[in-house]
């Protein structure tokens, strides 16, 4: 059997007496493409969230290769490997492209410069500082931002901005990448190249990938396993035939 | 890709504006009067700079700057009547009082930022604003022997003919610091979480460690003003770093464009002209005059560099053309050369960013508590929403 990257126990968490996420249990394993579909409401974005630290859960645990993360601050998750992009594109819009990407690499360890360093400009800043730069390139390269790498971000055409926040994410050496909506507001040209992607990070970055999405023909066409859940509650788990052919799904997205 | 590295003028316009004045300064005899007008923008500099830094690239309204330099010219100057008397009124004793003003300044920083910097917006800077006043009242109510109290504080005048030169020197380094942090890994992670908190921390940056370091660096360096201040005067008041003083550091901030370190220098000088020119113009029954001439040039400033209507004289008239070739949004796209560029990061924001809240993206994401009752509806709402 294959090794457990993400260990998902019990999870839930209420929101005053509102049980937004209840009961969720589910594993991926290594170099999965997990898929977490659901209706409107359903609290996947909550799961992201308690997942990346924004919130601490009320109740379950999480394990990132074995070692519990619950609880534990966004900084620190991030820098243990998980990494998320947003449903509603979250750029630094004032900023480059290469120097989006760059900050996605200032926590790595190979980049350390001390404050100081920048201050006085000394040799190790520069040398850091270049490195950065080319590792930057690197990754632009994979997402075909390369040309663009100096034009502000806000300026990218939409399917390019999410390209960007993906690359963004994956500059900070995630085990695990969450994807939110990856697919929202594209075309079936761009959605079906999205998907290409996708399998690519997960080959040459060697992660597995924990994904949100509507769009059934993508996740279908992506995931490994799904979990649909309904109401904050698991409705059902397996691979995208059993899934989308349970009644339970289908009633929960189309009704009675 | 070009193999020719452009020296980027931006970066180092300031440094050269300011050695070439302090040359062309050394041939000339400068009257009295002037003198005081440089050393008041050499200070001013260095406050507008560091306070550019918070506001403009960390993206927080501080409106207590004048606070942190009101510590730093008592405590340095303080420091400075002690420690004269053992190292005689040089060089050597200005330099230790400056940092000991400086370091309780940036002290005061930290101790203030910690609580302060949870805050948000308009909340910060209203907490600020209360933390310039206190330490103004504090200042004022101090006992003759301390500080002087309402009496105001002795502080060594430093020698009239060279205290600019010295002024000037510390600008260069505030602007060296500053421009150096920027453009650096950690002057990237501070525009980050200007830009977008939410997405910097999900990108692991310690946004708790950046806000307050860049807190603390401005304060430092507020408290740097505020010394050589103290040794501009042979008395310090405390009624002159009142909410008045911060607000016209922030004016010379908005004015030279958020985000833009030259332009805070340029309007730091431009102001403190401009306020003592007034002054010695209209004397008199026209002093009232005064603030309102202040006034109506920066009204006119303002509109100038805002105002839609006149988007395309500026397009015309643009003062960076003069310097450079003729350039096209074209010819900025085609521009590749980007070794150590940082000029292609326009970081420049809308004051309306700085002071406003993004209620509808904060609400979705902000990790509350999660057992606040009245929290639940909308955190719901937003889930709705998103999900």
């Amino acid at each position: 059997m294959a090794e457990i990257v993400l260990d998902v126990q019990d999870l839930g968490i209420s929101f005053g007496g509102l049980k937004a996420v209840q009961h969720v249990n589910f594993q991926i394993e290594k170099n999965q493409i997990y898929g977490l579909v659901g209706p409107n409401g359903a609290g996947k974005t909550t799961i992201f969230n308690i997942l990346t630290g924004v919130y601490k859960p009320t109740t379950g645990r999480f394990y990132l290769n074995g070692k519990e993360l619950t609880g534990k601050s966004q900084q620190t998750i991030c820098h243990k490997g998980i990494a998320r992009t947003f449903q509603n594109i979250r750029l630094f819009n004032n900023m480059s492209v290469i120097h989006n990407v760059m900050v996605g690499l200032h926590d790595q360890p190979e980049f350390k410069c001390s404050l100081f360093a920048s201050m006085l400009r000394l040799p190790v800043h520069f040398r850091k500082e270049k490195a950065m730069r080319e590792k930057a390139k690197e990754l632009l390269k994979i997402f075909d931002l390369y040309e663009e790498r100096n034009n502000l971000s806000c300026n990218l055409p939409y399917g390019k901005q999410r390209k960007l926040e993906i690359a963004r994410a994956l500059a900070t050496n995630p085990k695990l990448l969450l994807l939110d909506e990856p697919a929202a507001g594209m075309n079936p040209n761009e959605t079906a190249e999205l998907m290409e992607t996708v399998r690519n990070i997960r080959d040459t970055f060697d992660i597995t990938v924990l994904l949100i999405e509507h769009d059934m023909k993508f996740v279908s066409g992506l995931c490994d396993q799904i979990t649909v859940l309904n109401f904050g509650t698991t409705l059902a788990q397996g691979t995208a035939e059993e899934v989308l052919n349970d009644p339970e799904v289908i009633k929960a997205y189309l009704g009675d | 890709m070009k193999a020719l590295k452009k020296i980027k003028w931006q970066h180092y316009i300031a440094y050269a504006a300011i050695i070439i004045f302090l040359i062309v300064c050394s041939f000339f005899k400068i009257s009295r009067t002037n003198l005081y007008i440089f050393e008041k923008i050499a200070i001013a500099i260095i406050l507008a700079t560091s306070l550019s830094f918070v506001v403009g690239f960390l993206g927080e309204l501080s409106l207590g700057h004048a606070g942190f330099m009101c510590i730093g010219a008592y405590i340095g100057g303080k420091f400075a009547s002690i420690i004269v008397e053992q190292l005689g009124n040089g060089l050597p004793a200005l330099i230790l009082s400056v940092l000991v003003g400086g370091l309780c300044a940036a002290a005061a920083g930290f101790i203030i930022g910690l609580p302060a910097l949870r805050l948000k917006g308009d909340y910060l800077a209203i907490v600020t604003l209360a933390f310039g006043q206190i330490v103004m009242v504090l200042f004022q109510n101090s006992s003759r022997a301390s500080f002087g109290g309402a009496f105001g504080l002795d502080t060594p005048r430093y020698g009239y003919k060279s205290l600019y030169v010295i002024a000037f020197v510390f600008a260069l380094l505030t602007i060296a610091a500053f421009q150096n942090i920027i453009r650096s890994k950690h002057g990237r992670a501070i525009t980050a979480i200007r830009d977008n908190e939410i997405a910097a921390r999900a990108t692991g940056i310690n946004v708790t460690k950046y806000k307050l370091l860049a807190f603390v660096i401005s304060a430092f360096f507020a408290g740097v003003a505020g010394v050589l201040y103290s040794y501009t005067q042979s008395k310090v008041q405390s009624v002159n770093f009142d909410y008045n003083y911060s607000i016209e550091i922030l004016v010379m901030v908005v004015l030279g464009g958020m985000g833009s370190l030259n332009g805070s220098i340029f309007a730091a000088a431009l102001i403190t002209i401009l306020n003592e020119k007034l002054a010695t113009i209209l004397t008199g029954n026209l002093a009232v005059l005064q603030n309102l001439f202040y006034a109506l040039i920066l009204i006119l400033i303002v509109i100038y560099s805002n105002a839609p209507a006149l988007n395309s004289f500026r397009e015309k008239y643009n003062l960076r053309r003069l310097f450079t070739r003729k350039s096209t949004a074209a010819d900025f796209a085609r521009d590749k050369d980007d070794e150590g560029s940082w000029a292609r990061v326009p970081t420049k924001i809308k004051m309306d960013e700085v002071l406003s809240l993004d209620l509808d993206a904060k609400d979705a994401y902000t990790p509350d508590k999660p057992d606040k009752p009245d929290q639940a509806e909308s955190n719901r709402k937003g889930e709705k929403h998103n999900g």
